[in-house]
């Protein structure tokens, strides 16, 4: 069968099978629909959180992403995973013994204020809308490449199915949906870098793989980082495996931004969400550890890919003749994810240090002396020809380790459930956020549950045409809008929890005062280096990274500022000192402790 | 109810306790061996890794996940030791 039959039937599978999880867990109530009746064990409650957090930006972008930067790429590694240690620290079991459904319930509550609400409802909106944006997108680029459809008929088709067992199911829908697309992810991802492991190395294990001695071609013998490392010194690239050079992250720039992406994970709400839905104290911190093991086997293997890609392309295509050059370099030229402009008309792809051109590859008719695309960008001054973008790395694999059909089939789905699985995560929060927090907790107290899962299930509709709308039209910032999500989480919703927590002197004049510092000088900083083209003034800290110091100023501000007014409500203290202690949790519910 | 009280505050000592110790490794094995001391730990070698380099790609990883399940297993004493665990 060819690849794109081999899709239709693995999609077709696997879309069947998620419709049919959904229905079987259908829900009626909103304990069920918001928190999926606080009832999932934490084996598979880690399962869905580890779906849930790992977007088409994990699946698709990051391998390729760390195959490109080298070293400097492991902030992603270590910043999306630490963020679990401190939520099974600091964070979950709290939250699971507080007992309501959502962040801005807590925040609330624990702030006894309504404007702190809302702040945090207006975060948690803007941080989901960002995200489920992103991964509409990823779904469109999957069907656009293996089904043949168009971008936008991928997206309108990701769409109906989102809503079907989102809308359907609620939490409870979903996170059975969830397990499911775990499993056909991680297959998904560990079969080709098993199959490469296993032909460059021997090993059939991929995070020891890349660590070993090469059992093949021409740097048979040597230790493979090595020989990656002697290649890049011959072509002029840092070495991979070196840190902090020309070129490269600095040291504080690599910390700060992985701190953002560790507390940013702590701070996103359809992550901390995920912890109402176990049945205790007890199992909401293991379940932060079985979601860190299932999310570990994709983030150890992901640098593997990426070592493997790097020595691939720069061992196939380098200094190659276009003539030559292997089947997956001209099938990915034809979507325009690859590009190659001969500089020096000499018929070899030169790749080397720096950006060939300016921009993303526009082609124009027609084809060049050895039959590639012309590209009609304006070329640089560098001596490089070769554009790679970076999220091919992952789907083009399977194609350059020669493997079936099958395997190509099964990574499209793969991606796909990546994609949906998150989207559909994050359109319950921001259902919940609207249905739950906004109108019954502060507009209609006296809301029927009919009501509320009616308006539930409409503002999920909306949602998604939102994103859906996004996910066609993206704008043209999309990468910048994700740091911006990052950083608001991390400089709002870490520091307030924290504190709300561990600190029962924190008050409602601090909290808000934290948020706001906190955040507006993250955003303003955001703004003013990434938009407004200023070069990052606070100790050279780029865009992605300030979210840190934003943290920082959010919680002095709310020390200096909660010691200064009148200490929280004795109710308020006594609530703090319940949550601190397992004894008497019960399912999350919507009143009273 | 006094000593109730009692034995309440030193339960939540003691898992502060526990906290800090943890997030002690928790900011060793990737600030420290992975970003701060990643260069002068280069100069050693785990097979092909080179060791700074190898703590950022893996290390890391790998010892967040066990200290998770270290840190339940402490608390779940600890919930008993103090019976504040859930029935």
């Amino acid at each position: 069968m060819s690849i794109l039959q081999w899709t239709w039937l693995v999609v077709g599978a696997t879309f069947a099978l998620y419709i049919y999880i959904a229905w079987r867990s259908r829900v009626a109530d909103v304990k069920g629909f918001y928190v999926a009746g606080s009832a999932i064990p934490p084996v598979y409650n880690g399962m869905a959180t580890a779906a849930d957090w790992m977007s088409a930006a994990s699946f698709i972008s990051m391998a390729g992403l760390i195959s490109f930067l080298g070293y400097t790429g492991s902030m992603y590694l270590m910043g999306w995973t630490g963020g679990y240690v401190l939520l099974a620290l600091l964070l979950a079991p709290y939250l699971r013994k507080f007992g309501k459904f959502t962040v801005p319930d807590f925040v609330g509550d624990r702030y006894y204020s309504n404007s702190a609400r809302t702040v945090a409802l207006i975060c948690a909106i803007f941080v989901s809308l960002t995200y489920v944006a992103g991964q509409m997108r990823g779904v469109g680029i999957v069907f656009s490449r293996y089904l043949d459809t168009g971008i936008n008929t991928g997206v309108i088709v990701g769409m109906i199915i989102v809503f079907c067992y989102a809308g359907l199911g609620g939490m409870k829908g979903i996170t059975w949906t969830q397990v499911a697309q775990y499993l056909v992810l991680i297959v998904a991802y560990l079969i080709p870098a098993i199959a490469l492991a296993y032909y460059f190395t021997g090993w059939p294990i991929p995070q020891i793989g890349y660590g070993a001695s090469m059992i093949t071609g021409p740097h048979a013998g040597q230790y493979l980082l090595d020989a990656l490392n002697m290649i890049h010194k011959e072509f002029g690239f840092q070495a991979y495996t070196s840190a902090f050079g020309p070129g490269q992250k600095s040291m504080l720039d690599m910390a700060c931004i992985t701190i953002v992406c560790m507390v940013g994970t702590a701070g996103l709400p359809h992550v901390i969400i995920r912890f109402y839905t176990v049945p205790s104290v007890k199992a909401a911190r293991s379940s932060a550890g079985y979601a860190l093991f299932f999310i570990a086997l994709l983030y150890t293997t992901a640098p593997a890919i990426a070592v493997f890609a790097r020595y691939n392309v720069l061992g196939t295509i380098n200094n190659k003749a276009y003539t030559e050059a292997p089947q997956w370099f001209k099938n990915w030229e034809r979507t325009g994810l690859v590009a190659w402009l001969d500089k020096n008309n000499d018929g070899i792809i030169q790749y080397r240090p720096g950006a060939g051109f300016k921009g993303a590859p526009k082609f124009k008719e027609g084809t060049g002396t050895v039959g590639q695309r012309l590209v009609e960008n304006e070329p640089t001054k560098d001596q490089n020809e070769l554009y790679i973008d970076r999220d091919i790395i992952v789907l083009a694999n399977p194609e350059i380790a020669g493997l079936p059909n099958w395997v190509v089939a099964l990574v499209a789905a793969g991606g796909l459930a990546a994609a949906l699985s998150t989207a559909a995560g994050l359109l319950l929060v921001i259902g919940s956020a609207i249905s739950h927090d906004l109108y019954f907790r502060m507009i209609n107290p006296k809301a029927s549950e009919r009501t509320r899962m009616m308006l539930s299930r409409v503002m999920i509709g909306v949602a998604i045409c939102v994103a859906g709308y996004f996910g066609i039209n993206p704008p043209a910032f999309v990468a910048q809008v994700v740091a911006f999500a990052f950083g608001l989480a991390s400089s709002s919703f870490f520091p307030i929890i924290i504190m709300g927590v561990f600190w029962k002197r924190a008050t409602k004049e601090g909290c808000i005062a934290g948020m706001i510092l906190g955040m507006g000088f993250t955003a303003y900083y955001i703004i003013h280096t990434t938009f407004m083209g200023a070069k990052p003034w606070c100790f050279g800290i780029s865009a992605e990274g300030i979210g840190t110091v934003g943290m920082i100023i959010n919680f002095v501000a709310m020390y200096v500022v909660s010691l200064v007014t009148p200490p929280p409500p004795q109710e308020v203290q006594d609530m703090v000192e319940r949550i601190r202690y397992p004894r008497g949790a019960k399912a999350a519910s919507d009143h009273g402790m | 109810m006094e000593q109730d009280k009692a034995k309440l505050v030193a339960y939540w000592h003691e898992n502060l306790v526990i906290i800090f110790v943890h997030l002690l490794v928790w900011f060793l094995v990737s600030y420290g061996f992975g970003i701060i001391l990643m260069k002068p730990l280069n100069s050693f070698h785990l097979a092909g890794f080179p060791l700074g380099f190898w703590f950022a790609n893996q290390g890391s990883l790998v010892i967040f996940v066990i200290m998770i399940f270290v840190y339940c297993a402490f608390l779940n004493r600890l919930d008993k030791k103090y019976d504040v665990h859930e029935e």
